[in-house]
């Protein structure tokens, strides 16, 4: 799975919250432990240095939920060589803004029971359950099996110990008690992935550096004198609101 | 007891291109049209306002202008013998709702029809014998012919703007070079030119020509430059911003009903347009044998009957044979004793991808994109080719329409990649703007073992059972996929990229909601010539209630190779002028039985 090319970018996050709103860092609830950084390793990973997430307070997560969010997702998205991750483009904020939208109540899914879970994967999704309550179930189960494996929250794990146990919910591997781990392994990448890549309006893609990782330009929308030119697309990304990366 | 409305002549189900069109054409005879639609307005303001259209999340993944789930949606197995599960979120096909339905929503790939899958079943049976068709293969003719519906095929894309390269004009070769040498001739030329290829367009169509194909450009409904069309509303250069697909187009560009036949229809002091008007069922006579209304539940949960002399249902494929169903017009279909009409010859799309994948110094700029643009062969499509020694029926169009790739949704791996971590990152880092990605855009046939029918399990928010789909790929179905993507592979390769993914059905393939394939539902209720083995009749009357006429994808007896979109549109112009000109002197059957 994911290469360990990166050290724990999780504590990059917090050295560098630490330094530059330390307030936040040092408010949530079982976060005190977290900061015992080497303070060497930020200047190990430049790009990862010329950013950091804006300061932002859950309003759906508790403080340990969104510790959890924090670290699973920078494993997710890693800052690395090649950029800034998750947790630098802010996907933590945006996951935490999406649970307040229809998306997070299934407001246009189709809930009404017999639910059955063991219907063939080919059939699609057939909890019961929507996306708070896959988060809440979810990152309980997740820190209890942290708990179980190491003594510690899924946060406080290393790099390494993080990445064999979402790999192992990914793979379905571990069990759940209350939902299939592997399902909520999947919502939480896709809302990882989006986090990272939607337009900055929904609080994720800060700076826009999911789109500048792959050349995505954004909310240009006018290619009329490029159609036909097979050549490098030569202007940054702009967000909707106008921003430039 | 439901409120009853002021009568009307005719009353519209369902607010897409089907009953914009109908709608449009009832008016100009002089008829009262109410048309209902079950989803909120939509328009290209304020649903397509730039810049807040072009977000990716907002639309193709929180899926903004698609079916609402929570009220109604479909149960789905794959054979008779299981319980089916209801397709809870959307993903492998994606109706639309709302006024302008799909046809807000859609690309805008705009094809006619290839003639010979009109007359389906006879043309094999001529060509390779009726032993060829397989058994429990129920594809059939559509009783109409090509040279019938060219007017009104020419009718729709000069009503939608459509650009494109011709290839034959009245029996004349004018489009040696860029049309398609297996297209049907034309009376007239395309409205505007095609598109500008793209450069992965260019690429397609240099290597599908190395390999002996014929490379064409697609006929596209997103305007090359601006157009005005014979209703007089006004259509703007599309700009290849890449947001057609699942998103109202701000450009004007992008035919939909709203930019094409509502300017017009708006004036039309016999029109009304009711919005969240979700209709439960077709009111009918006690002998069956003739609608006297609709009766439609109003945004504020009231029950409303609005009675009509006659009945369009142009809703969605499956939502009109759900009507049907839910209303007892024609008789169910049972696959156990292949008798019945509603539910019958239910068909998709069969379609395969490839990926290539090319070096650094290659930039394909995936985002750059029109939804109709692009280039394909048909070399493989309907019968253009030898199916005697191959052993399946159908064929299938390629073609690279390179329609905006966006990065949450549409970001290429190769095969062996892992899903997150540096590795993934660096993958897609590498690939985005250096793949190209091409599809075979199968055509579909109907089987025996494919209907559709109401529920017994699980109900709709209105209390009413929901449709069913039984329905799986069989053995036709995979043989295509895999010759058609054996023969994709070779123009893959021909672009010589480092890496080539992709890969056709196998056998035991079974059909997977959970991934977009296309919205291109068909059948249920279907058109012909036999009231025995047909819902509605050429003119898309229904054989059984005569004043009911349901245009839609629904009346195909099969999945076509091309989109259905042009299609639906001619049929529904079609069916409009037998109204106009026959129905309404003498309503009755246009066909006697």
């Amino acid at each position: 799975m994911s290469t360990e090319k990166t050290g724990n970018s999780r504590r990059d996050f917090l050295l560098k919250t630490i330094t530059l709103a330390p307030a936040v860092a040092l408010s949530g609830a079982g976060l005190g432990s977290l900061a015992v950084s080497r303070p060497a390793q930020a200047a190990e990973h430049p790009l990862a240095e010329a950013q950091a997430a804006r300061d932002y307070q859950p309003t759906w997560f508790t403080a340990e939920e969104f510790a959890f969010l924090q670290a699973a997702s920078a494993r997710l998205i890693p800052a690395d060589e090649r950029g800034p991750g998750a947790l630098e483009a802010g996907v933590p904020e945006f996951i935490d803004r999406q649970m307040n939208t229809p998306y997070a109540t299934g407001a246009n899914w189709y809930m009404q029971g017999p639910f059955d879970p063991d219907a063939m994967a080919e059939l699609g999704y057939q909890l019961p359950l929507v996306p708070q309550q896959i988060y809440r179930l979810g990152i309980a189960e997740a820190d209890s099996i942290a708990q179980q494996q190491h003594g510690k929250a899924f946060a406080a794990l290393t790099g390494e110990q993080q990445d064999t146990l979402l790999t192992a919910m990914e793979k379905g591997s571990v069990t759940f008690r209350q939902l299939p781990a592997a399902v909520f392994f999947a919502f939480l990448l896709q809302n990882t992935r989006e986090g990272f890549f939607s337009d900055p309006l929904h609080g994720g893609n800060q700076n826009m550096v999911g789109w500048k990782l792959i050349g995505f330009p954004g909310a240009r929308a006018d290619f009329m004198d490029w159609v036909e030119r097979g050549e490098r697309y030569p202007f940054p990304p702009v967000s909707i609101r106008g921003e430039r990366a | 007891m439901a409120k009853v409305m002021k009568k009307v002549d005719a009353v519209i189900v369902g607010f897409g291109w089907a009953g914009s069109i109908m709608a449009k054409e009832l008016t100009e005879a002089g008829l009262n049209v109410v048309a209902l639609e079950r989803g909120p307005h939509r328009d290209t303001y304020p649903d397509g306002a730039y810049p807040q259209v072009i977000d990716e999340l907002t639309y193709n993944i929180r899926k903004k202008l698609f079916q609402d789930l929570s009220k109604s949606t479909v149960t789905i197995r794959h054979n008779a013998a299981q319980t089916a599960q209801p397709y809870r979120q959307l993903a492998a096909f994606l109706p639309g709702t709302g006024t302008g339905g799909a046809g807000l929503h859609w690309s805008g790939v705009h094809f006619r029809v290839d003639p010979i899958e009109l007359r389906m079943r006879s043309h094999y049976e001529e060509r390779y014998g009726k032993k060829f068709i397989p058994e429990g293969m129920t594809i059939q003719d559509f009783g109409v012919s090509y040279a019938e519906l060219e007017p009104f095929f020419d009718q729709a894309e000069k009503v939608f703007g459509t650009s494109g390269s011709a290839w034959s004009i009245n029996g004349k070769v004018v489009g040696e070079g860029k049309g398609n040498p297996f297209a049907p001739d034309r009376s007239h030329d395309f409205l505007l030119p095609a598109q500008k290829r793209t450069f992965s367009a260019q690429l397609f169509a240099s290597a599908a020509e190395s390999v002996g194909y014929h490379p064409y450009d697609l006929p596209s409904a997103n305007t090359s430059g601006p157009y005005t069309n014979p209703y007089g509303a006004q259509m703007g250069p599309c700009n290849f911003c890449g947001y057609c697909s699942g998103y109202a187009c701000y450009m004007y560009s992008k035919a939909s009903p709203n930019v094409n036949i509502w300017p017009a229809l708006r004036q039309e002091p016999k029109f009304e347009l009711r919005d969240n008007a979700h209709v439960l069922r077709v009111n009918l006579t006690e002998d069956k044998k003739r609608a006297t209304g609709v009766t439609y539940v109003d945004a504020q949960g009231r029950q409303l009957e609005q009675p009509a002399d006659l009945v369009i249902l142009s809703a969605f494929q499956f939502h009109n044979v759900h009507l049907m169903l839910l209303s007892g017009i024609g008789q169910p279909y049972n696959p156990v004793t292949n008798e019945g009409v509603v539910g019958r010859n239910f068909a998709y799309q069969n379609i395969s991808t490839i990926k290539a994948f090319f070096d650094k110094d290659v930039f394909t700029n995936p985002f750059i994109g029109a939804g109709g643009a692009g280039v394909g062969v048909d070399d493989f499509n309907a019968d253009n080719f030898d199916h005697g020694k191959y052993g399946f029926v159908g064929g299938s169009p390629f073609w690279v329409n390179q329609a905006g790739v966006k990065p949450i949704s549409g970001l290429p791996t190769a095969p062996g990649t892992p899903k997150w971590g540096s590795q993934w990152k660096a993958a897609i880092a590498d690939s985005y703007t250096h793949h190209v990605s091409m599809d075979a855009h199968g055509a579909h046939q109907s089987y025996r073992a494919n209907y559709l029918d109401l529920d017994p399990n699980y109900k709709d928010v209105y209390g009413q059972p929901l449709l069913r789909m039984t329905f799986d790929w069989q053995e036709n179905d995979i043989k295509m996929s895999q010759f058609m993507h054996q023969k994709m592979h070779k123009i893959a390769e021909a672009m010589n990229p480092k890496l080539i993914s992709g890969a056709p059905k196998q056998a035991g393939t079974h059909f997977d909601t959970t991934v977009y394939q296309t919205t291109h539902m068909n059948g249920g209720a279907i058109m012909g010539e036999d009231p025995k083995t047909s819902a509605i009749n050429r003119y898309l009357q229904s054989w059984d209630v005569p004043n009911v006429f349901v245009p839609g994808a629904s009346a195909f007896p099969q999945g076509l190779g091309y989109n259905p979109t042009g299609m639906v549109a001619a049929l529904t112009f079609w069916s409009a002028k037998a109204i106009r000109e026959r129905y309404l002197k003498n309503p009755g059957p246009l066909v006697q039985a």
